[in-house]
């Protein structure tokens, strides 16, 4: 445990509503190295709140990098400069002592910020909602291992499945694309046996969706990629852009 | 003993299920459009719960205060989830999941619920499969298993190290297919703050909107509450940040008996303290035992490095006391035997840590195996860290991670208010006095999928309870309470912030509430607890508006009920004079510092009843034990 505390300026994204103004307001702190970023925050927020000033309203849950409720732009990156973690597990020792740190929330018109570094971003439940399942009951199922599933098939779904739905890999976007969230759900189930029966109107239905609430298109800069906090590849768009061809040759449903 | 029927169904042990399953009264499909559930949280309990339910044509409303229901801390379940599917040929069977979990709870369980439990685990992994669930797969295709402390059979399945997170994205995505299909709807970023009860029955809820700040109105025939443990009382734990005990315990106000309170889990393998900033403890998964190794030096404040502690001068404590366990010995054991080792002064570099080592796997299996089954653990421990647990061993020590206690609930999972239902970690019925690893999974998806589906179905259909209108005077009445309680929250304007007062309480808890507890220190700590109460009321400064988000309102309001909830399971733990499971009284313990029972005085479940603040009546429902021999448990 380091004793050497290390001094920053943090410059945070304040903005009181969706509609105001924001701006960056100016922060001084002295944090141990063995914290974590939003420990650091945390602290901020602590001395504000007692000043009698309103703490920076960010928001956090699990603290582990799995929930997927963190997410900020940390010095222009999303998550913050280390990769494959999410901003919760980003600790101060990555940090020099002397350094400006700037901090925003997810920028993307599907993300409206709601007030400093909270966005609303239930577009990605939406379109999970438009397909992102088995569409299968509880109860009267076949035993688990009634269907052998291949390691690697098996592997390979866990690989996409492991998506924590923060919204990175939008905000990293240029154009504010979801394809590598979207292409993670659709590839886990793509690729197992359970998925097959609709594995052709699952993929039209959350691509729709998607285009819908405004999520931009992929122009292959794999920046989605670079700024995951989970490392979903972007095979995985590969994969969703052929599930999509294939599903639009082979539908019935023709559209003008 | 007549306010406690736990209503558990007559006949022998493995037909009480299949019989009151049969015996339960239904409601036609069609008439099941016209009944509205409410559910709070949206775990594995609350989602699955939900899914289940939308499923059968019921009108569910869902609420959780996050932004998705996927982010419920269901989601950071590491190690795996239990069933009795003997795929091992190993010798398990639905009596020794059942067996295991009762003598694991260190027998203050009821039988017939924790037989339920394993009796529906089997179903559990189909469901889950069947949604498309990546549980780990051996080469030939089928699922593969590992073993958990607390059993001798490979039993848990997982999905690398983040088995919670895959089993809650398969019953969000069974959620959302609801939400799709109109049979849920969800409310994202509420909170409950109270519960509507008119003539004793559960008839709705008053929630905080934590957007625009509106305290609004929400009426169902049936109220489900699937909300979670309370380990945030200790401020430290592994509990995500969110988690609180709001919900329960304003329902415990209003009528709900919460039973067990002082039954907490301390986890044996969390990562060390860093320091005063520290806003919560990560966990290591417990399946880490399965390979490593722990230890500490045989010498009291060895400062050397680990690696530099020769083989001869290591004590493997868990494997010297416990030889049949070993590594894999229930938590509150584990737990409790690195305290004794830190007090004794021998703890990593004479610190609050012990070493959890993988030498002995890596070169036994290789790096590479190592690495398949843990990788993402290594990862995380790595990032926080600053260490490669390759090569240097690990540095673990507890941290409060699970509440076996909770609202009592009867068979049903009803509570002692009609129409009121806890499931999950919230209500207080599988576990007795400590849970066994990978059971907090199970439990979750068993209430929610197999179990309240049925149990609710047959109290609409039996009680046909009314659904109230929201200009009923009632509601009116909770939604007034509240907003005044509000308004004197930021009325007080003191000097100390919420998080100070909180880490206050958690100090007293974790002190004389935590891993330890005597008859001097628990009434000091009511004390304690209690003054620190008019400290908050007098002095915390609660900065900002009820007009908008505002979360340090919303960690103000958990705060109260914790304050209150702090005092209860020190009283709980006071009046329980015998050591069981997680609950260890260290007047009471056998000459080698074990945990000492008694079954002739405190085989019951306490389950306490709200009067006034700080004023509780305790009610006893005896355990019966009719199949299982009562018998010290012993791990040697």
């Amino acid at each position: 445990m380091t004793e050497n505390k290390i001094n920053l300026l943090v410059k945070v994204w304040r903005q009181p509503s969706t509609n105001s103004v924001g701006s960056f307001v100016d922060y001084k702190i002295s944090v141990s190295p063995d914290s974590s970023f939003l420990e650091m925050l945390d602290e901020i927020n602590n001395d504000l709140e007692k000043k009698n000033l309103e703490p920076i309203a960010f928001e956090s849950d699990c603290r582990e990098g799995i929930c997927g409720t963190c997410g900020l732009v940390i010095n222009g990156q999303p998550h913050g400069p280390i990769p494959k973690i999410a901003t919760c597990q980003l600790h101060m020792r990555n940090f020099k002592d002397g350094d400006t740190v700037w901090v925003e929330p997810f920028r993307a018109k599907a993300f409206q910020v709601m007030k400093d570094l909270i966005v609303e971003r239930s577009g990605l439940d939406k379109i999970i909602a438009a397909g992102g399942y088995i569409s299968v009951n509880t109860g009267s199922i076949p035993d688990a291992n009634a269907i052998p599933i291949s390691k690697e098939i098996s592997s390979a779904a866990m690989d996409a499945a492991a998506c924590i739905g923060c919204g990175a890999c939008v905000a990293a976007c240029k154009n504010a694309s979801a394809m590598l969230f979207v292409s993670a759900k659709v590839s886990q189930l793509a690729l197992l046996p359970q998925g097959q029966p609709e594995r052709t109107r699952r993929v039209q239905n959350m691509v729709k969706v998607m285009d819908e609430l405004g999520f931009g298109s992929c122009s292959n800069t794999y920046a989605c990629e670079a700024e995951c906090p989970k490392g979903i590849s972007v095979k995985n768009i590969a994969r969703l852009n052929r599930e999509f061809i294939i599903a639009n040759m082979k539908s019935d449903n023709i559209e003008a | 003993m007549a306010k406690l029927d736990p209503k558990i169904p007559a006949g022998p042990l493995q037909e009480k299920w299949v019989n009151h399953k049969f015996n339960m009264k239904l409601v036609n499909p069609a008439n099941k459009r016209k009944y509205d559930i409410i559910i709070v949280g949206s775990g594995l309990a609350g989602a699955s719960a939900a899914a289940s339910l939308g499923e059968l044509g019921y009108k569910v409303k869902v609420f959780t205060y996050n932004d998705s229901p996927r982010r419920a801390h269901s989601i950071a379940a590491q190690g795996g989830i239990n069933a009795a599917k003997n795929y091992q040929n190993d010798g398990d069977s639905i009596y020794r999941l059942f067996f295991d979990t009762i003598k694991g709870g260190d027998f203050r369980a009821r039988e017939a619920n924790v037989y339920r439990l394993a009796e529906v685990s089997n179903s559990i992994i189909d469901q889950c499969v069947a949604q498309g669930v990546p549980f780990a797969r051996e080469y030939g295709g089928m699922l593969d298993n590992r073993s958990f402390g607390g059993a001798q059979v490979s039993r848990t399945f997982y999905a690398r190290g983040q088995t919670g997170q895959q089993l809650l994205l398969g019953a969000y995505s069974a959620l959302m297919r609801q939400v799709h299909l109109g049979n849920v709807e969800i409310f994202t970023r509420r909170e409950m703050i109270d519960l509507v009860t008119i003539d004793n029955q559960a008839k709705g809820i008053v929630v905080r909107n934590m957007v625009d700040g509106l305290i609004e109105k929400y009426s169902a025939h049936a109220v489900v509450l699937a909300t979670g443990g309370y380990s945030n009382v200790f401020f430290l734990s592994t509990n995500a940040m969110n988690c609180n005990t709001t919900a329960i315990w304003r329902a415990h106000k209003k009528g709900a008996f919460f039973a067990n309170p002082c039954f907490t889990q301390i986890h044996p393998t969390c990562l060390p303290i860093h320091g005063e900033g520290q806003s919560k403890l990560t966990l290591m998964s417990e399946s880490l035992r399965n390979d490593g190794r722990i230890w500490v030096s045989k010498l009291k404040k060895d400062m050397r490095e680990p690696n530099d502690i020769p083989e001869e001068e290591r004590d493997y404590y868990l494997e010297r006391k416990y030889p049949s366990f070993g590594n894999l010995s229930p938590r509150d054991i584990s737990s409790r035997s690195a305290k004794e080792v830190v007090d004794e002064g021998r703890g990593a570099k004479g610190g609050e840590a012990v070493y959890l080592d993988f030498k002995d796997a890596i070169n036994r299996l290789g790096k590479h195996v190592i690495e398949e089954r843990y990788g993402n653990l290594f990862e995380i421990y790595e990032t926080i860290t600053g260490e490669n647990p390759y090569n240097v061993p690990m540095k673990i020590y507890p941290a409060p991670h699970y509440t076996m206690g909770g609202l009592w609930v009867d068979y049903n999972l009803m509570s002692t208010i009609p129409g009121l239902f806890i499931l999950g970690e919230a209500n207080f019925s599988d576990h007795g006095a400590n849970r066994l690893g990978a059971s907090a999974l199970m439990q979750g998806l068993a209430d929610g999928y197999f179990v309240a589906p049925y149990t609710i179905g047959d109290y609409l259909a039996s009680a046909k309870p009314k659904k109230e209108s929201l200009d009923h005077p009632a509601f009116d009445t909770v939604k007034k309470e509240n907003e005044e309680l509000i308004g004197k929250l930021l009325s007080i304007k003191g000097k100390q912030t919420v998080d100070d007062i909180h880490k206050k309480l958690g100090r007293i808890m974790w002190n004389k509430v935590g891993m330890g507890r005597n008859e001097k220190g628990l009434n000091e700590a009511i004390k304690e607890i209690t003054d620190l109460r008019d400290e908050f009321w007098k002095d915390v400064n609660v900065v900002g508006t009820d007009k908008d988000i505002n979360q340090c309102l919303e960690r103000a309001g958990r705060l109260i009920d914790y304050l209150e909830l702090g005092e209860l399971m020190a009283r709980d733990a006071l009046a329980r004079n015998e050591s069981c499971g997680g609950h260890f009284r260290e007047e009471y313990q056998t000459p080698e510092g074990e945990a000492l029972r008694n079954d002739e005085e405190y085989a019951y479940v306490a389950a306490w009843e709200y009067k006034s603040l700080g004023s509780w009546e305790l009610n006893k429902e005896a355990l019966i034990y009719e199949n299982v021999k009562l018998a010290t448990r012993s791990y040697k």
